[in-house]
């Protein structure tokens, strides 16, 4: 059997492969990306000629794997926690809709915020839609489960939840491979040809149907390998671990095992029977899992009368952040070894803009222009024009949400600020920008709506942009006045144009789009190196 | 066997490839390794940082705990004191000397190593200058990882496999370089008091 050193991502890709997709949908985002990547790249997925272009934005990846499986194939989709926001719509109604061929949804946690705007548990999701969640605790394991993870959605028909943080996506160990792979399903209509309509009357009965499933899941989490009970000798504490948190657990116990017994989660929904066992067995019970408290929160005994829980909720880790080995050590009131700290010269580093950066020119030219209306006037969005928040450039006033910067914009115009622009990059505009610029342009709004295209997906790698040579055109077509579409090279040569632009811009009243085009540095070079090999 | 080492740097400064390398050559020792890396935002000219660990044994955590490295082996001088935290007491601080300024309030050289310094065991060289020397700067984290591998418990033979599969698609004469730098970043720390 072959060893391969795998990012937990590229573990997962893998794994589907061999599990028999044939497809996957999804938008890049940290920290999911690399498993689509690791699929694209692999020389399988166009033997096989499986379906791995990237989509426009999460709902769209969901629904066209939703599709596919509707069809009777098996397509794996993946998002970071986020993008499940902007997918929820479509995958909870497919938790009413159930599937045909085996629907595995990945989402990747960033907990402690590495790379983005938020915490949020995915789990939450998967509660809420009434539906299995798996998560694993290593890169082998991860392999693995994805198999176990498709044939289990095809087995109950409903789609099943993948989670993932960001440390196991992000780090490598070896994974072996297994030497049995599935093959790729056929095309196939589902079971029911209504079952996807999901019309009230159909609803109810598929939310019936849901309902009297989760029996069904909860004995399968009952007899789930990925659920395991280790027994240990001091019944003072229960440890219950979610997903990578043994690791950190064990990480401490290398010399002599742990004394406590430990309960291991994998999948869910929670098995109640091994709860039951060792809250019964022990004093109090110690819940460790990376992100919320969605386990502890259930287990917690709201009028204080029963065993003490203990976790994030009560301050024996703390309440926000990812987990480590010394966190747990903290927990267990075990011994750590000394350190020195930081030495206080060390200043902080934040990321920032390329030198030579397109995004860079763009912010010289819209501070110069807004110079006489002061600060205040720019919404802006998720990329890496982002960066420029930081000095020196200080340009931007919000990043919520991928798109919000049109409607922001739309909606603080409607309440009269003036200037009211939005900075948006050209991905994020296609993934959500550009239904907010039509409501711009049905309600005839003051303002300036700057695209700032660098032809790529840069933050999170440099993946191809929907967006690239479309801008104009899809601009016009919403409705834009394409007297008031304006397309300009940011380039410090271009300087005074571009301020020039961007005043007259202000200056009309009505929807104005201004589109800086210029390759995104890093591709450029990373497309001239891949030129060059070949 | 088990080594844990805290690689550093600054986003672009080509960690991951030292990681890749050792990662190549500790499979091909049969060695457990498990290395957790930086992707997303820092790589964008932030502070980046990599655990790997390597040993017979299995390993559980991606993270390596606190005061538990055996190395911090960095490729800039402030990002090597930046995870002090993590070395053991008795741990080695392998750094480049050339610091990387992309931030207005980078503190005074001589500071730096004055905090460098006060470590019973460090070894500071100038990779740039060594990797310019043989003929490219962008070598100058194979000399650090030479520099570094006379701590590291992975014969560096395996390492200099390694450094072959890792750099094969960028041809020979690349792997030529980067074994060159490799073996001047050995020889140069083993002579550096
Ligand atoms: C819903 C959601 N999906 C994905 C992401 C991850 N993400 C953050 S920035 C970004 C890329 C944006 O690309 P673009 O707008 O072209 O800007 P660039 O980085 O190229 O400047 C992505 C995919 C996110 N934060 N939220």
């Amino acid at each position: 059997m072959s060893v391969k050193l795998l990012l937990g991502n590229e573990a997962i890709g893998l794994g589907a492969i061999d599990a028999g997709i044939s497809g996957v949908y999804a938008y890049p985002g940290t920290p999911s990306t690399e498993i689509t990547e690791y699929i694209q790249a692999h020389p399988l997925a166009a033997e096989r000629n499986i379906q791995r272009k990237w989509s426009a934005n999460e709902k769209t990846a969901y629904e066209g794997a939703l599709g596919m499986s509707y069809a009777g194939k098996r397509a794996l989709v993946c998002m970071k926690h986020v993008g499940l926001n902007v997918a929820a719509d479509a995958f909870i109604n497919s938790t009413f809709t159930g599937v045909n061929g085996g629907l595995v949804l990945v989402v990747a946690d960033d907990p402690s915020m590495h790379s983005s705007q938020n915490e949020q548990d995915s789990r939450f999701y998967g509660k809420f839609a009434m539906i299995p969640i798996l998560e694993p605790s290593s890169q082998q394991e991860a392999y693995e489960m994805v198999k176990f993870a498709f044939d289990l959605s095809e087995s109950i028909q409903y789609p099943v939840l993948f989670r993932i943080t960001t440390r196991l996506a992000h780090s490598r160990a070896g994974v072996s491979r297994d030497e049995k792979h599935r093959k790729e399903n056929s095309l196939s209509f589902p079971p029911d040809l209504r079952q996807f309509v999901l019309l009230p009357a159909i609803a109810r009965k598929r939310y019936e149907l849901l309902l009297n499933n989760q029996d069904k899941f909860q004995k399968l989490s009952e007899n789930s390998s990925y659920n395991q009970y280790t027994p240990g000798s001091d019944h003072s504490l229960g440890i219950v671990c979610c997903g990578i948190a043994i690791n950190y657990l064990l990480e401490n116990y290398t010399e002599k095992p742990c004394p406590y017994p430990i309960l291991k989660i994998g999948q869910y929904p929670i098995p109640e029977k091994l709860v039951k066992k060792i809250e019964s067995e022990c004093d109090e019970l110690l819940i460790v899992e990376e992100g919320y408290p969605v386990v502890e929160e259930m287990l917690s005994d709201y009028f204080g009368k029963g065993k003490r829980i203990r976790g994030r909720l009560d301050g024996t880790l703390p309440r926000a952040g990812e987990l480590s080995p010394g966190l747990l050590a903290n927990a267990l009131q075990l011994e750590q070894a000394k350190n020195p700290g930081i030495p206080e010269i060390v200043t902080n580093r934040p990321p920032s803009l390329c030198t030579g950066c397109g995004h860079q020119d763009m912010y010289k030219a819209l501070n110069e222009a807004l110079k006489p209306w002061g600060d205040g006037h720019v919404f802006s969005d998720i990329g890496c024009y982002t960066l420029g928040a930081l000095p020196p450039y200080r340009s931007i006033n919000s990043c919520v949400d991928m798109g919000a910067s049109v409607t922001m914009a739309k909606g603080a115009a409607d309440a009269g600020l003036f200037p009211s622009l939005a900075v948006i990059g050209d991905s994020t505009f296609t993934h959500s920008g550009m239904t907010g610029l039509l409501d711009a342009v049905n309600d005839g709004s003051n303002v300036v709506i700057i695209i700032s295209d660098n032809q790529s997906v840069s933050m999170t790698g440099g993946q191809d942009s929907s967006a690239t040579g479309r801008l104009d055109s899809i601009c016009k077509g919403i409705g834009v006045d394409p007297a008031h579409i304006r397309t300009v090279v940011p380039h410090r040569k271009n300087h005074d144009k571009m301020v020039s632009i961007i005043k007259e811009e202000i200056d009309y009243k009505g929807v104005s789009v201004i589109i800086p085009t210029r390759e995104c540095i890093q591709r450029t070079a990373r497309l001239k190196r891949a030129k060059r090999k070949s | 066997m088990k080594t844990n080492i805290i690689l550093a740097g600054v986003g672009g400064q080509g960690i991951l490839s030292i990681a890749a390398v050792l990662g190549a050559a500790s499979l091909k020792n049969k060695y457990y390794l498990k290395q957790a890396e930086t992707h997303g935002m820092s790589q964008r000219g932030g502070a980046v940082v990599s655990h790997l660990r390597i040993s017979d044994k299995p390993i559980h955590s991606d993270l390596i705990p606190m005061g538990k490295a055996d190395i911090i082996l960095s490729v800039e001088p402030m990002e090597s004191l930046r995870y002090l935290p993590f070395l053991k007491p008795h741990g080695y601080l392998v750094t480049n000397n050339v610091p990387y300024k992309n931030i207005p309030n980078y503190p005074e050289m001589d500071k730096l190593q004055a905090e460098i310094d006060k470590l019973k065991r460090k070894v500071t060289i100038n990779a740039d200058g060594i990797a310019k020397e043989i003929g490219n700067l962008r070598a100058s984290n194979m000399v650090m990882l030479g520099a570094a591998s006379n701590f590291i418990e992975v014969p560096s033979k395996k390492i200099e496999e390694g450094i072959a599969e890792i750099f094969r698609s960028k041809g020979a004469a690349i792997i030529q370089l980067n074994i060159e730098a490799f073996r001047k970043g050995k020889t140069t720390a083993k002579t550096t008091p």
